[in-house]
C-alpha cells in the first residue's frame, strides 16, 4: 500500500519534533496503529529502516509498533464487538447500524531521544 | 552525549496534514477558488470524463488542471490540447498519494492566481489518495464498470472520503456482471451522503448533469 509515504510523514513530524527539542539522535519510536487503517507492519518496519539510514539523527532508530485491536459499536443493542471478524454487521443483532470506536488510529505515541 | 530521555507525543501521523489542508481550504475559500480533488483507479476514464465536463464549463469558469502522476506528463498534455485550458503535471516522485503540501506546490506553480476552478487529477489508486486531505471542497471519485460492483466494499476509505461518484462506461454494462443498483446500493452502504451519477465519458451520456452539479457546488462555495 502506502508504507513508504507514510514512513515519509512519521520522519518529517519526528524531525521538527526533534528540532523544537533540540535532540542530538533519535533512538527509538514508538507508533500506536490501529488493526483496521490497512497498514501493513512488517512493511512498515522495512521501509522504516531504509528511510532512517537517510537521516543524520536517526540513523539506526528504532520502530516499536503497539497494535490497537478495532472494535465496533452497534447502536441497536448497545454492544460492542470485534471489527476484524465481524466488519459492519453486529454479531449480536445483525444490525448494521453501528460504528467504529477505535482501531483506525495511527498516533506517533512518543520517542526516545538523546 | 546527553541523557536518553523520552518525549511523548500522542499525534496522529496525519494530523499535520490535516492542518495544512484546512489552511489552504481556507485560503481557497478567501480567494473563491474551488479546488476539485478526481480520485480513481488507473483507466476508469478520469482523463476522458474530466475533458469533457471541462469543455461544458470552461465556457462560464476559468479553469486550472493540474495532473499527478508518479511520472510522465501524457494526461497534461492530453488535458491541454483537448480543452485549451492550463494544464500542469505534479510528479510525486514516486509516491502514491498527493498531501496538502504538493498540492499547495502545484496550484502555486499554475500560472494564474484567479482561477475559479482547480481540478486535481489524483494518482490512480483507490487506497492510497483517501488517507491524504489534499485541502480540495470536494472529492469525486470514478468508478467504471469493467472494475466491478463490489468496490466499495473493498476500498472503503475511498468511498467513505467522496462527496460524489460516477459510475462510468455505462455503454459496456451488457457485457459484465456488474449490478448497477448493487453498486449504487455498495456505495452508500459506505457513504449515505454521497450523489451518484452515472456516466459513459466515451459518448457523452450523462456528462451534462455532472457539469451542472458541480456548477452549483462551486456557486454554494463562492456564498
Amino acid at each position: 500500500m502506502h508504507e513508504l509515504g507514510v514512513v515519509f510523514h512519521v520522519i518529517d513530524e519526528i524531525e521538527d519534533l526533534a528540532r523544537q527539542n533540540n535532540v542530538e539522535h533519535v533512538n527509538s519510536v514508538t507508533l500506536q496503529i490501529g488493526t483496521v487503517t490497512g497498514i501493513i507492519p512488517s512493511y512498515l518496519e522495512d521501509c522504516w529502516n531504509w528511510a532512517v539510514s537517510k537521516q543524520e539523527n536517526m540513523v539506526n532508530c528504532r520502530l516499536i509498533i503497539e497494535k490497537i485491536e478495532a472494535i465496533t459499536h452497534c447502536e441497536d443493542c448497545n454492544q460492542d464487538y470485534n471489527t476484524i471478524i465481524y466488519g459492519k454487521k453486529c454479531p449480536h443483532c445483525e444490525s448494521e447500524n453501528t460504528y467504529l470506536i477505535q482501531g483506525n488510529e495511527f498516533m506517533i505515541k512518543e520517542m526516545e531521544v538523546v | 552525549m546527553g541523557n536518553i530521555r523520552i518525549i511523548e507525543v500522542k499525534q496522529s501521523v496525519f494530523a499535520s496534514n490535516d492542518k495544512r489542508a484546512a489552511e489552504l481550504r481556507n485560503e481557497l475559500k478567501e480567494k473563491k477558488t474551488f479546488l476539485l480533488n478526481v480520485m480513481s483507479s488507473p483507466g476508469s476514464g478520469k482523463t476522458t470524463t474530466l475533458t469533457r465536463l471541462i469543455n461544458i464549463l470552461k465556457e462560464e469558469f476559468k479553469i486550472g488542471v493540474m495532473e499527478a502522476d508518479i511520472d510522465s506528463d501524457v494526461d497534461a498534455r492530453t488535458v491541454s490540447k483537448n480543452t485549451g485550458v492550463e494544464a500542469i503535471q505534479l510528479h510525486t516522485g514516486g509516491m502514491c498519494h498527493l498531501d496538502a503540501d504538493m498540492t499547495r506546490q502545484g496550484i502555486e506553480s499554475l500560472e494564474s492566481d484567479d482561477y475559479d476552478l482547480i481540478i486535481l487529477e489524483n494518482v490512480g489508486n483507490l487506497v492510497c489518495p483517501a488517507e491524504f486531505d489534499t485541502g480540495a471542497v470536494k472529492n469525486m471519485c470514478i468508478l467504471s464498470v469493467p472494475e466491478g460492483d463490489d468496490k466499495p466494499l473493498k476500498y472503503p476509505l475511498m468511498f467513505e472520503v467522496s462527496n460524489f461518484v460516477l459510475i462510468n462506461k455505462i455503454d459496456v454494462l451488457p457485457y459484465f456482471d456488474f449490478d448497477i443498483e448493487k453498486c449504487k446500493e455498495n456505495i452508500r452502504y459506505r457513504n449515505p451522503m454521497a450523489d451518484i451519477f452515472e456516466i459513459c465519458s466515451k459518448d457523452g451520456r450523462g456528462i451534462e448533469e455532472v457539469a451542472e452539479y458541480i456548477r452549483q457546488q462551486i456557486y454554494d462555495w463562492r456564498r
